[in-house]
């Protein structure tokens, strides 16, 4: 879907994507990283279960959202990736309890 | 330049309680703007939600490299410029922070005095006040509702290119295009010139626009826009087919996207794709100025809504102005130019500058934007998409994303009594996802206007609350408990969201 130019010299980072490991580009947001990877769908909506993927990549359409280190609801085409971060897929409606305590 | 960066570069825990001037977004109308207001000593926070300044346009031009500049273009390198120029102005700067409200500040007698701006960033939020604030938060690309939209491998060509300026990621594997609008062909070519193969570019510009643009065709044939036109038109047609006169565009697909098909010659066509890129021309994010209870109005040729601003860009709220593609669609350049103008006008506002050396400065600005604004009439005609793209016919087509709500829906929703989209929220809770509305609003509002055969002016948008973005638990109960605070919040809470957020946000 697509492949990372080498122009660019940039770092390696590596998070885990439900439990797997994979390598990005440090100053990826995490919605890149995982498109570099090759993942289309990150979610499934709350209303029907339909898989969905990063759509506009510019904060708007709440398609990327991810659980990340915990907290769900995260747009993953705003956050940097960092190392050893744990992003999972979020699955339909996420629910208070998975809101890491305070 | 990483240095001047660094200098100014603030978390929002350092940021001071109070400043003159609160610019939100770093596109070139946010950084003119800022830079325009620093200049005049006015104490200005510049906002924005990306890691580093830019905006759409200009989108990680400051990390940008030598093979950049080939291959996003001489346009884009410029962007530079506009960043330097602010980095070593005096303005303090808080990225990767959004903005999520704006609640006016009142003395004694009620008269507004400044507003209070709401502010998060990595898990943490707070209210910032300014005597003035300007919003420079830019357009998005307008909805682009087909069958088959919501699959994953479906993005708008915009993403694609975000994901090129910031990740240096290229589409790989079967790629189309498809859409419409000034931007469709440079996004086409600069993908192909970062070395994307691109199996065909879908144009949906219909037919008739021609004939409609033509009378506008002289103010073009004079702006820098038939050249910069005609040379990437070049570059595409040379690289990939470009099939024309496109019609009945879907995606298809089990969990994802497999196949792109459409009609054009009266026959239907198919084509395997791993990614879709759809793009049907950008549009003003109205989130934040509709949210605030600025006025606006419908723009008839571009089709969209967009905030009443006067000479200065100031907006019907005192003390906020608005300047940029935000406040319709008028290109880059013109961004900057009003940027200016906006600064000029809050620096007047402020009383750092005369009113007559404001007005002096802006003559040389008002000269340019005319200059920059010729053509933009020949490309919105031109570029207009055609009504089955703006207003969906097969009834299964999905419209809110975040919902899941078809045409079909609203449609029977708009039968069954709803007569603007404030009532269909409320029958189909439509609109009413994360998103809130950003990516069915424009669809939304045409879609009644047609079922009850009503101009969309009368038809009207969502009216839209504070927050303008979801916040977590925790950038909530960092928040002081201050009236405005409560009500920024409540008000949202009573407004139920989607249940997920609804979670969220509830104050403990
Ligand atoms: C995806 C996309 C790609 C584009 N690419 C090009 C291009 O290559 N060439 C071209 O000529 N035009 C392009 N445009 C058109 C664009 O509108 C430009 O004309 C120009 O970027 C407009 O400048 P601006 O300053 O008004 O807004 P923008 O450049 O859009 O800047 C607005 C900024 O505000 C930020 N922002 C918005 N809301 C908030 C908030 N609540 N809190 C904090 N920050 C916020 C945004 O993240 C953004 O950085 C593009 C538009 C889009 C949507
Ligand atoms: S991809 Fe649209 S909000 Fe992240």
């Amino acid at each position: 879907m697509f492949r990372r130019l080498s122009d660019h010299a940039s770092s390696e980072v590596t998070f885990t994507f439900d439990g797997l490991p994979v390598t990005a580009s440090a100053g990826d947001s995490v919605a890149a990283a995982l498109l570099a990877a090759g993942v289309r769908a990150c979610r499934t909506t709350p209303v029907s279960g339909a898989p969905r993927g990063p759509y506009c990549m510019m904060g708007v359409c709440f398609e990327c959202l991810v659980r990340i280190d915990g907290m769900d609801n995260c747009q993953g085409c705003l956050v940097t990736v960092q190392e050893g971060m744990k992003v999972e897929s979020q699955r339909g409606s996420p629910t208070l309890a998975t809101e890491p305590a305070q | 330049m990483t240095e001047g960066i660094l200098r100014r570069e603030r978390g929002i825990a350092d940021l001071a309680d109070e400043y003159d001037v609160i610019v939100v977004g770093a596109g070139p109308a946010g950084l003119s703007a800022a830079t325009t207001l620093a200049e005049a000593k006015a104490r200005t926070l510049l906002v924005d939600e990306n890691q580093t300044p830019g905006g759409q346009i200009y989108r990680a031009v400051t990390l940008a490299q030598p093979v950049d500049r080939q291959r996003l273009g001489e346009e884009y390198w410029r962007g530079r410029i506009i960043a330097e120029d602010f980095l070593r102005s005096a303005a303090e700067y808080a990225p990767a922070a959004s903005a999520w409200s704006i609640q006016p500040l009142q003395n004694e007698v009620g008269r507004t005095i400044g507003h209070e701006v709401g502010l998060s960033s990595n898990g943490m939020a707070r209210l910032i006040r300014a005597r003035q604030v300007v919003l420079a938060t830019g357009a998005l690309e307008r909805p682009f509702p087909i069958p088959g939209w919501t699959l994953p491998g479906v993005m708008t060509a915009g993403a694609a290119q975000i994901a090129l300026k910031t990740s240096t990621l290229v589409p790989s594997g079967k790629v189309v295009i498809a859409g419409t609008g000034p931007l469709l062909y440079l996004l086409a070519a600069q993908l192909i010139e970062a070395g994307a193969t691109v199996s065909a570019v879908l144009d949906t510009t219909p037919r008739e626009n021609w004939l409609r643009a033509f009378r506008h065709a002289p103010g073009f044939l004079v702006s820098p826009y038939l050249a910069k036109g005609l040379r990437l038109l070049g570059t595409v047609q040379r690289r990939t087919r470009v099939i024309r006169w496109v019609s009945a565009l879907a995606a298809e697909g089990e969990g994802g996207l497999r196949e792109v098909t459409w009609r054009t010659d009266g026959r239907e066509h198919r084509m395997p794709a791993d990614l879709l890129l759809l793009h049907q021309g950008v549009v003003p994010n109205v989130n934040f100025s509709n949210a605030a209870g600025c006025a606006h109005e419908w723009d008839k040729t571009q089709l969209t809504f967009r905030p009443r601003v006067d000479e200065w860009s100031a907006s019907s709220v005192v003390g906020l102005s608005l300047a940029g593609d935000g406040t319709g669609i008028g290109g880059a350049e013109a961004a900057a130019i009003q940027g200016r103008i906006a600064g000029l006008g809050c620096a007047s506002q402020l009383g750092l500058i005369a009113p007559a050396e404001r007005d002096r400065s802006a003559v040389p600005l008002r000269n340019s934007l005319a200059r920059a604004m010729r053509g933009r009439r020949f490309l919105d005609e031109l570029y207009r998409p055609g009504k089955a793209f703006r207003v969906p016919q097969d009834s299964d087509t999905i419209v809110c994303r975040c919902e899941e709500i078809s045409v079909g829906q609203i449609r029977a929703s708009v039968n069954a009594g709803a007569g603007g989209p404030n009532q269909m929220k409320v029958f189909l809770r439509c609109g009413m996802g994360p998103c809130q509305g950003r990516l069915c609003g424009l669809t939304v509002t045409e879609l009644i206007a047609d079922e009850r055969s009503r101009h969309p002016s009368e038809i009207g948008y969502y009216r839209l609350r504070f927050p303008i973005k979801p916040l977590k638990l925790r950038e909530l109960a960092a928040l002081p408990q201050t009236e405005t605070a409560k009500v920024a919040v409540l008000a949202d809470l009573a407004d139920t969201h989607h249940s997920a957020d609804l979670n969220e946000r509830k104050p403990q």
